[in-house]
């Protein structure tokens, strides 16, 4: 799918560059023209086909569909939708306070909460660009796990008593159907969700998969195993709290540690790594704080960490 | 009529109000635009999403920052 990727990469190194072929530098070149085209054209297709399914989909339906399940299907039901539903931290609060109106329970609340930016289109597009299709099918199956077992454990606790009393008092008078869109105002939002991504992410990007490109030319083979290494224990909770203040760069963390990985990084380490970026962001904390107590707000990233590092080990053990 | 954006203060709500103003500074019309960031307000009128346009207290756009011509045509649009 991708050779007349591998052809102009192949061209520009030897053809126009006229680096010497068999050389860690054309390795490199060749490695970073090919992966960066390669997540670009990714990048542009997918987001724009999610975006479009999104304008078939906003908050208020998603809301609506959830307010009357209960537990463990609302659980499930809320992290699935979570993927497909658009999250930027500005939308964490209204998010919220929506959903707990309109009755969507607290645990069902917070599977969506971990997993709209868990499962999130850029992700998915560097994990399948870099890894492939396995490693981004588990990304996801884990990461719905991680959402509805996280989110039923939370709703056990019974935590309204951590949520700030205000979001309990009924605000909510109007209903809202949707604005009607057409065709014409759907391709546009898409086009512009996709330019915003693209804008925002493509230095880091650039970044990544370049110094991925030195690591991938010019580290030895298997030099970081000695260091983390399916053996290593600490490697998981470790790589989990390096996650935590990473969010906004995942376009760039990626392919870094995609090239961590082929020099020893075990694979479940590196997943554990990535939904920790993900999941775990401290500006969204900072947010969260305005709806609800710190320990609530400890709680939730404890039981998300704890989660996080369980799938980390586990892939560490069978992969 | 009375023109809101809605938002809960990020740089994607901003840029929203800043294309209002400029639409309504290019259509001539005699209304201030309102920047309103209590996100409750976004809450009660069955929202779940910032931004948001708001014409005469009903939501127009949501979501999304559209390009100026649109924006344009959403208050020609709710001009009652």
């Amino acid at each position: 799918m991708f050779a007349p990727l591998q052809a102009l990469a192949d061209w520009l190194t030897y053809g126009v560059f006229r680096i010497a072929p068999q050389t860690l530098l054309a390795s490199a070149v060749n490695f970073f023209i090919f992966d960066t085209t390669k997540i670009f054209v990714l990048l542009a297709v997918i987001i724009f086909a999610v975006s479009l399914i999104r304008s078939f989909l906003p908050a208020e339906k998603v809301r609506k569909i959830l307010a009357r399940k209960r537990v463990y299907v609302g659980n499930i039901l809320a992290s699935l939708l979570g993927i497909v539903t658009p999250f930027c931290s500005c939308s964490a609060i209204p998010l919220f306070l929506g959903f707990v109106e309109a009755g969507v329970p607290l645990g069902v609340t917070f599977s969506f909460l971990v997993a709209s930016p868990m499962i999130n289109e850029v992700a998915l597009v560097m994990l399948l660009g870099l890894f492939g299709w396995s490693i981004a099918l588990i990304y996801i199956g884990s990461g719905l796990v991680i959402a509805v077992v996280s989110g039923i454990a939370i709703g056990k606790l019974k935590p309204e008593k951590l949520v700030e009393p205000f979001v309990f008092e009924h605000t909510l008078s109007a209903s809202y159907e949707g604005v009607t869109m057409t065709w014409r105002d759907r391709r546009q939002y898409a086009l512009r969700y996709t330019a915003d991504i693209l804008k925002k992410v493509w230095l880091y990007v650039l970044i990544g998969v370049g110094v991925g490109a030195w690591i991938h030319g010019y580290v030895p083979m298997d030099f970081l195993a000695r260091y983390a290494g399916p053996g290593k224990w600490y490697a998981v909770p470790l790589a989990v709290l390096i996650g935590i203040p990473l969010y906004s760069n995942a376009a760039g963390v990626i392919p870094l540690v995609s090239a961590l990985t082929e020099k020893g990084v075990a694979m479940g380490t590196t997943l554990a790594f990535m939904m920790s970026v993900t999941a775990l962001s401290l500006p969204e904390f900072m947010i969260l704080k305005k709806v609800m107590k710190p320990k609530l707000i400890l709680i939730f990233a404890g039981i998300v960490g704890i989660g996080i590092i369980f799938i980390g080990y586990l892939f560490n053990a069978i992969l | 009529m009375i023109i809101q954006v809605l938002g809960s203060g990020c740089p994607t709500c901003e840029k929203l109000f800043k294309l209002t103003k400029q639409a309504v500074e290019e259509l001539k019309l005699d209304t201030e635009v309102e920047y309103v960031t209590d996100v409750r307000k976004i809450v009660a009128m069955g929202l779940m999403q910032s931004p948001v346009l708001a014409i005469d207290g009903k939501p127009a756009l949501v979501g999304f920052v559209p390009d100026v011509k649109k924006v344009k045509e959403t208050i020609i649009k709710n001009i009652p």
